[in-house]
């Protein structure tokens, strides 16, 4: 640790409570906030995604996407081209013409987001401008908002908090005077979402979740409303939703044994549920995560894992596998780093776990080559080079589109990270 | 504006990657956001590159562009150099970073690098990724090559006794069987005693590129890449380029006679050779089932082009329909479309090329990975003939599209996907059995009504086995993904009859998962 300390100006560690953070800012290797499109249009089912940007938007989009061609997607790019950057006036009319053509072809589209790109962000085009006028025209039949997915802003899930800040305006006021209940903020599996949905039944706790999934059923909120987290990278979100006087419950996330019941237990203890009943209710998913666990922890225990910054889910995961399955943490990345919504993460991690927050990749790359981890999670475009040198890496990027919140998803989560090791050791044996 | 949903190009920063990542010892600098560095994982996913790109992005942000994002790309093109000590570097902008106007070729030339440094201007909200290699590849050439020899002279003849020598100009990264076609054609001008002075872009130095003058003659593979290039060298060093695309046998032959005369050698012995298999499996009377089927074809102009004629002339196809995403061939693809009678689609509009496949109802569809996505939706047999790729483009065994060999591969990978003959004909006269319908696809293909099927086997062990499903469970099992339901059907079962269980709730579904594991 204390090499990989040493080899950067004292200047640029500062701490985070007793944990080391290594602030960076050389080139970055993540996906821009466009990519949460891959899976927030699957998620609201009703809703289209239409970027505002250029090729390279649409040749990220599909490329993300990789094999998943759609017939015709809930997506698509409005590119830009030469004469639109001639003159800003008519790019309105141009998007007018584009949403019409869009509209008129999917007449089962409810919610549209006009999706703000690099480009778009620097040619100040005003999409919140578009969006209300074009609301206008087709309101009430189709509700039209903005946000911006540029990677000049966003980084990889902030795409997804952008999304959702967008929608908190048109959540309706919760009426005056009813009784508490609770908001889960974060795209959630459908599977994991119903699975939560009936632990918080047992607990007697009136649920609801954000995002929906049809643009019709969005949840109330106003100050009987208590925000838990679902996904660590929803900072606006959540202030939005707090300032529709709403409370947030701080928790670690649902992530491992550990983290669903301490995540449950703070829902639980807001809405004053008997501990007797608690028990009841978590005890047979506690039992049954323990018990898949079980299977993978000599599997990991021990072994070195490095993370490359990408979701920011690696600070709740690198908890998870530290306390849950005994992993050895050399370099926690993080592109982003909200410390009020991770204070119960950072709290659980063990002392002196090296966090770095944005990246410089090439140094990033001599620290980690160094450190020789025996697992290397990092995005698609450096996977397979640090495995032709001789490394075991999980592709982050799956650990965003697979169920892995939860108490039933927990052993397919220690899967994921076992996966890659047992191919190696087969592979080399 | 353009409403577009899926590109069979990216933008001309791509292209160019295509060139910098195929060349040894070249490294480019692009002043990009870090959205940008996606198209890393083009070359490392896609193509299994077991290095990353060679390049450098400045990954920009919102709070750089208030004060000094030129210092910041500066800076990138000095720690690029110091830490990869490339012998010649690119630098230019993606769409974002051309928006910016921070003069990348300026601010490289201002660092005073002691190595080539060229500037590109791609324009990104006018062109594309084909567009933007070739002229990567000509500023490459022009800036290295054009040193070499003071512009408009000739090199001297090569003296008489020496065998004549080619570049061979257009194999980039992420092309379409490029690594084999390469290999191939080089086999061929050996046999032809014809010596390859350079590769390039892939594999070539900038060294390499200097030694371009020293071929006799140009043999240019892509014209969409290298068409450009190989005009500036005929004009600059005199060197005469070749014309034909050497895929199919007979462009193939046509080939060998052009780099023959070229080369001032013999092409009788070569093409006196009974080198491939193609003719003899399409005269063979199990092809005769290959009559007339109806090929729609899209691509590229050089593959699409090729594409046609081996269908046509060659396999015995009806070609109904032709055509290109690359505008800048369009005129060519339009000829070639007349010698089938038909009209040209071009077009890089995605649902444009789906309706036009509806429309015309061929029985084989020879296209791109997007036309393998059409084709599959619309049940048609498909075989991938171009870029834009995927991953089962590049096959681990040798598979050339270009010269004899690559013949023998087209006719396997082209018939496949269709009926085989004798199969075809046992369906025709048993249509009426109910194993043989209309709708039945041929028996060495998967089909997805197969795939559905899977699970039938679980509901016979249910009813033997008299464990109930309640319907909550029944529904949760609904979720898990087709391909893996029947196995946690299966596994729940044989769970719920070792624990004594009756009825088969939400909870024992989750009891099972967690006591199979995955």
């Amino acid at each position: 640790m204390s090499d990989t300390l040493t080899m950067q100006k004292p200047d640029a560690i500062s701490g985070c409570g007793d944990l080391p953070v290594l602030r960076e800012r050389g080139q970055r290797e993540v996906f821009c906030g466009l990519t949460g499109i891959v899976w927030l249009h699957r998620k609201i089912q009703d809703a289209f995604f239409l970027i505002v940007g250029s090729r390279t938007c649409a040749h990220l989009m599909q490329s993300a996407a990789g094999v998943m061609i759609f017939a015709e997607p809930r997506f698509a790019t409005a590119i830009i081209e030469e004469r639109d950057l001639a003159g800003l006036a008519d790019a309105h009319d141009e998007l007018d013409r584009i949403v019409a053509q869009l509209l008129d072809r999917r007449p089962d589209i409810k919610l549209l987001f006009l999706v703000g790109s690099c480009p778009s962000e620097v040619i100040k085009l005003d999409l919140s401008r578009a969006a209300s006028r074009l609301s206008r025209t087709y309101s009430p039949s189709v509700r039209i908002l903005n946000y911006s997915g540029s990677g000049i802003e966003t980084t990889f899930t902030q795409g997804e908090d952008a999304c959702l800040a967008a929608l908190v305006p048109s959540l309706p006021a919760s009426p005056q005077g009813c009784p508490a209940s609770l908001l889960v903020v974060g795209a959630l599996p459908e599977v994991v979402e119903d699975q939560f949905s009936r632990i918080f039944d047992d607990l007697g706790i009136d649920v609801r979740f954000f995002p929906p999934r049809h643009a019709a059923e969005l949840p109330p909120v106003g100050p009987n409303t208590r925000m838990l987290l679902a996904q660590p990278f929803l900072a606006e979100t959540a202030r939005l939703i707090e300032d529709r006087g709403a409370t947030l419950l701080v928790a670690p996330f649902p992530f491992g044994v550990d983290g669903t019941t301490a995540w449950l237990q703070v829902a639980a203890t807001a809405f004053g549920v008997d501990p007797l009943a608690f028990r009841r209710a978590t005890e047979p998913g506690r039992e049954r995560a323990r018990r898949a666990l079980q299977r993978y922890r000599c599997q990991l225990w021990g072994k070195k894992i490095f993370f490359f910054p990408d979701s920011q889910l690696e600070i709740p995961l690198a908890r998870f596998l530290s306390r849950e399955l005994s992993m050895e943490l050399v370099e926690v990345g993080t592109p982003y780093l909200h410390r009020q919504h991770l204070k119960a993460e950072l709290a659980l991690l063990p002392a002196g776990t090296l966090i770095s927050e944005g990246q410089d990749v090439d140094r990033q790359l001599d620290r980690c080559r160094a450190a020789k981890p025996d697992i290397v999670v990092c995005g698609l475009g450096l996977a397979n080079p640090l495995e032709a040198e001789g490394m075991t890496t999980k592709w982050s990027i799956e650990l965003v589109f697979s169920p892995i919140h939860g108490y039933d998803q927990a052993g397919d989560l220690a899967e994921l990270f076992v996966r890659p090791l047992s191919r190696r050791a087969r592979l080399v044996a | 504006m353009r409403l577009t949903v899926w590109t069979y190009e990216g933008p001309p920063h791509v292209g160019a990657m295509r060139i910098a990542t195929a060349m040894e010892g070249v490294h480019y600098v692009l002043h990009a956001p870090q959205g940008d560095t996606y198209a890393d994982l083009l070359f490392t996913m896609i193509e299994r590159r077991a290095k990353r790109p060679p390049v450098t992005y400045t990954t920009f942000q919102a709070r750089d562009l208030g004060s000094d994002t030129a210092a910041l790309f500066k800076t990138a093109v000095e720690d690029a150099y110091a830490r990869f000590q490339p012998t010649a570097m690119i630098v230019g902008a993606s769409c974002t970073g051309e928006l910016i106007q921070d003069d990348p070729g300026g601010l490289a030339r201002a660092l005073n690098l002691p190595i080539p440094v060229i500037p590109l201007d791609l324009p990104s909200y006018q062109r594309k990724e084909n567009w933007g290699a070739s002229e990567t590849f000509y500023q490459l050439v022009r800036t290295l090559a054009g040193s070499s020899a003071p512009s408009g002279s000739k090199p001297p003849r090569r003296p008489e006794g020496l065998p004549a020598r080619c570049n061979i100009l257009g194999p980039s990264a992420l092309g379409f069987r490029h690594r084999d076609d390469v290999e191939e054609i080089t086999r061929l001008l050996g046999r032809l005693g014809i010596v390859v002075n350079v590769v390039a872009p892939l594999g070539a130095t900038a060294a390499d590129l200097a030694r371009l003058s020293e071929a006799d003659f140009n043999v240019v593979l892509y014209p969409e890449i290298a068409a450009t290039t190989a005009k500036w060298l005929e004009r600059t060093f005199g060197q005469p380029a070749t014309k034909t695309i050497p895929i199919g046998v007979g462009a193939t032959r046509d080939f060998i006679s052009e780099v023959a005369a070229l080369a001032g050698v013999d092409p009788a012995p070569l093409l006196a050779g009974d080198e491939t298999r193609l003719p003899w499996y399409s005269r063979s009377v199990d092809s005769t089932y290959l009559t007339g089927k109806r090929v729609f074809i899209f691509g590229d102009a050089t593959h699409a082009i090729a594409a046609a004629r081996i269908a046509a002339q060659e396999l015995g196809f009806e070609v109904v329909g032709l055509g290109t995403y690359a505008r800048e061939f369009a005129r060519e693809v339009r000829e070639a479309a007349k010698l089938y009678d038909i009209e040209a689609l071009i077009t890089d509009d995605y649902l444009e090329v789906e309706a036009r496949v509806a429309e015309l109802r061929p029985e084989l569809v020879l296209g791109t990975q997007m036309e393998r996505h059409i084709a599959k939706r619309l049940g048609i047999g498909c075989a991938v003939i171009s870029a834009p790729v995927h991953v089962q483009d590049f096959p681990a065994r040798y598979s050339p599209q270009m010269g004899f060999e690559g013949a023998n591969v087209i006719f396997d990978s082209w018939v496949h996907p269709l009926m085989m003959g004798l199969e075809e004909h046992l369906l025709a006269m048993f249509r009426d059995d109910p194993e043989f319908h209309d709708g039945a696809t041929p028996s060495h293909l998967g089909t997805t009504t197969e795939l559905e099927q899977v699970p039938a086997p679980a509901t016979v062990q249910t009813e033997k086995a008299a464990v109930l499903w309640s319907s909550e469970a029944e529904k949760e099992v609904g979720k898990i993904p087709f391909f893996v339901r029947g196995k946690a059907r299966r596994n729940t079962e044989r769970f719920a009859a070792d624990t004594g269980v009756a009825l088969i709730t939400v909870e024992t579904l989750y009891d099972a998962k967690a006591h199979f594991g995955r």
